[in-house]
């Protein structure tokens, strides 16, 4: 074994194992922006963070009130970029659990022009988001409002009986629906 | 079991080269295009210690500015800094930007070229019989970009941030303070600077691992490695597998900034506790990252000095492993109060208690390897003593901290400030000057003075707990970390703490004495100047070795006893 030839085979050698380990490097990199969808898809699926969930209609005709009664408040809010008045009707409501019940939100642009917006939206306690329902929401999409356009928003939701069996969440007695308007970015404003 | 370093039995007669027959490149070649690990080594160690005295330095600014309530000098930095007087705003924005320079620069730019690329540089080949790196030239592009990363991060205090001069979003760079909360160029200077340091730092965790890896004298199987050897090999995992998680981050950080992404921003659909996760799940291997080589120092210095074989070598370097394996699924232990829920708490909270076992196997070791030795008060031995007893106050209160439910009351407070400090500033820095003192004279080729080294260790150490065990009684109380003022009622402790901090500079003071002791009267240093405790292959070469060692490769033998 001649020094010349070990120096090669040990240079291949390392080439290698740097290879490899620079491509466990580069999929850490990948994991670390795959973590952006992956994190949405975790909060969706269990309600993490207080995400609520969304249901078809057909899914929510299976559902049936049970006689308890929870407590709901109402919380609206704007990003401080938006110049929009944003409030719910009513602060709370009672409802049966199970029972599907109709909140509207009402919103007004106060501005000169019209004014896209987004709502970003949670629930508090964050262990009731995975039995907060929402059959129907105005935050599901966009809305653009002219200047001085004032629009009631409605959203459709309940809350499933199945909070009653987790044992984390049965005890609730109030769940905050909160919403945060922001102004849509790409409106280039 | 497998022998320890205590028995290599290295063919070293060839290597006692006289120093003159070594071909050294000039000044600027060696220096600055260096491609020697040692030189490098070099490098890293005197960067580090210009980096440290200058995080020092600002946690003096920050200690002095606590001593009593009120602002009292901060008005004075702000204004000396910004060139012109400025605002109150401004003065108060000068605090965030000192906590998040102390912050980056003792970790990104002292404790890690340290430990890492210093003592890692150095003694990594040496201890496995390697004539160098796997890589030199990644090597030398590792340490500049490490430098460059330092000037961008000092740059970032010149430059606007917001409310103020400089980043002054802490160390942890949370969104929306970092994108919407701070325009102006200092945050992406800020960011920027990381970037250099982790590229630098992952392109050194690839050189290690393939040197250690591939470049082992013949017969240095991994079970017989050293364990600063293991140490600095389960150190590269972790950067390899955090540090691209962070640069992930970082750079969404960055678009979200500059470029109109949303990915932390709710009104495009981002989360900012998103990024909080993703700092974390880098950010708590990022601590180990900083103690794992310390661990790795004290172990040796320990059964240097009791004359002894490591007490159970495969536990030791296993408990190393189980530390990094486990450090990766404890993160959210940084965000208790982010609204997890109970159950997740609980997962967090007993995996990160998990933690203590691997820990405490390393502890009690360390304990046992000095039992029944012939136990030597050098000052490497009174610093890893030191180490072990810090370490183990600061692991302590982790273990408090770990608890969910009683994080909720300390979270942000300085009782979490103690902790850190006590693994880190106490823990971590002190296993390196444990390690200063033991490969010192093998690096430079003179003797420190054991006397200036001893009375070094006990100001330190009276310093740095007289700075960091009150802040235990100062969190406990509520006092909130991150602001430069306070209510009168913690003002003693404080008071205490600030002396705590001039004590601890008069030991740095010692510290430098030292060092131009050893360069101008020091003794030569023999090759093997501990003695018989000191068994691992760089004590087999001269004192400092020679510019190429091991060009024949030592054969370690199989002893075969115990």
């Amino acid at each position: 074994m001649t020094a010349a030839l070990n120096g090669q085979t040990l240079h291949r050698k390392n080439r290698r194992v740097a290879m490899m380990v620079l491509s466990v490097a580069a999929a850490m990199l990948a994991l670390g922006y795959a973590s952006v969808p992956l994190y949405r898809m975790f909060c969706e699926a269990t309600g993490f963070g207080g995400t609520t969930q969304r249901v078809s209609e057909a899914q929510a005709a299976t559902v049936r009130s049970v006689g308890k009664t929870i407590s709901i408040r109402f919380d609206g809010n704007v990003d401080n970029t938006m110049p929009w008045k944003f409030r719910p009707e009513h602060t709370t409501d009672t409802v049966s659990i199970g029972a599907r019940d109709m909140a509207v939100f009402i919103a007004r642009n106060e501005s000169a022009e019209p004014v896209t917006g987004t709502a970003t939206f949670n629930v508090e306690p964050e262990q009731a988001g995975k039995y907060f329902n929402k059959i129907q929401c105005f935050c599901f999409t966009e809305q653009t409002l002219r200047p001085g356009q004032e629009v009631r928003m409605p959203v459709i939701y309940y809350v499933d009986p199945a909070i009653l069996q987790d044992e984390n969440a049965r005890d609730i007695e109030q769940i905050t629906l909160s919403y945060t308007l922001h102004r849509v970015k790409s409106e280039g404003s | 079991m497998a022998t320890t370093a205590d028995t290599f039995q290295a063919h070293d007669d060839a290597h006692h080269h006289d120093h003159d027959h070594d071909h050294k490149p000039s000044f600027f070649a060696r220096w600055f295009m260096s491609t020697n690990h040692k030189d490098i080594g070099t490098l890293y160690l005197i960067f580090a210690i210009f980096a440290g005295v200058i995080g020092g330095g600002i946690s003096g600014i920050m200690r002095a500015e606590l001593a009593e309530p009120g602002i009292q000098i901060l008005g004075w930095w702000a204004n000396f800094l910004n060139g012109h007087d400025v605002s109150f705003d401004e003065t108060l924005h000068l605090w965030n930007v000192l906590i998040t320079a102390h912050g980056l620069i003792m970790v990104f730019f002292m404790v890690m070229p340290a430990v890492i690329g210093g003592f890692g540089n150095w003694f990594v080949p040496l201890m496995i019989g390697a004539p160098d790196m796997a890589f030199p030239r990644m090597n030398n592009i590792s340490f500049w970009l490490t430098v460059a990363g330092f000037c961008s991060l000092l740059i970032s205090s010149f430059m606007p941030g917001g409310t103020g001069q400089g980043a002054g979003t802490g160390w942890t760079v949370y969104a929306p303070l970092a994108t919407s909360g701070s325009p102006g160029a200092a945050v992406d200077f800020a960011i920027f600077s990381l970037h250099l340091a982790g590229a630098a730092s992952i392109m050194g965790a690839i050189n290690f691992i393939t040197t250690i890896f591939n470049m082992r004298a013949p017969g240095m199987t991994l079970h017989k490695m050293p364990l600063f050897v293991w140490s600095v090999l389960v150190t590269a995992f972790l950067l390899l597998l955090a540090l691209p998680v962070l640069a992930a981050a970082i750079t969404m950080l960055l678009t979200d900034r500059n470029f109109g992404t949303t990915f932390y921003d709710p009104a495009g659909g981002g989360d900012p506790v998103l990024y909080q996760h993703l700092f974390w799940f880098f950010g708590h291997p990022e601590v180990y990252i900083m103690i794992l080589p310390a661990f790795g120092i004290i172990s040796q210095i320990v059964s240097t000095f009791s004359k002894k074989p490591v007490f159970g070598y495969l536990g030791m370097a296993y408990a190393m492993v189980a530390i990094g394996v486990v450090g990766f699924i404890v993160w959210a232990h940084h965000m208790y109060t982010t609204g997890l829920d109970v159950n997740t708490k609980m997962y967090f909270t007993a995996a990160t208690m998990v933690i203590a076992v691997p820990t405490g196997v390393k502890i009690f070791s360390w304990i046992a390897t000095m039992w029944g030795g012939s136990v030597e008060f050098k000052s490497p031995m009174v610093w890893a003593l030191g180490f072990i007893f810090l370490f183990t106050v600061g692991g302590v209160t982790g273990v408090v901290l770990s608890n969910g439910g009683v994080d909720d009351n300390l979270h942000d407070t300085y009782y979490v400030v103690a902790h850190f400090h006590y693994v880190l500033s106490l823990g971590a820095v002190t296993g390196l000057f444990a390690g200063f003192y033991y490969w010192f004279p093998k690096m430079s080729g003179r003797m420190h003075s054991e006397l200036l080294a001893h009375i070094h260790f006990w100001i330190f150490f009276v310093g740095v707990n007289m700075v960091f065990f009150p802040q235990h009684f100062l969190g406990l109380q509520g006092m909130p970390r991150r602001y430069p003022d306070y209510a009168d009622a913690f003002a003693h402790w404080n008071a205490v703490s600030s002396l705590g901090y001039q004590i601890t500079a008069v030991s740095i003071g010692v510290w430098f004495i030292n060092i131009i002791y050893a360069f101008t009267m020091g003794k030569k240093a023999e090759g093997n100047y501990w003695g018989e405790g000191a068994t691992t292959l760089e004590w087999t070469l001269s004192s400092p070795p020679p510019f190429h060692q091991f060009e024949t490769l030592p054969v370690i033998e199989d002893a075969g006893h115990h």
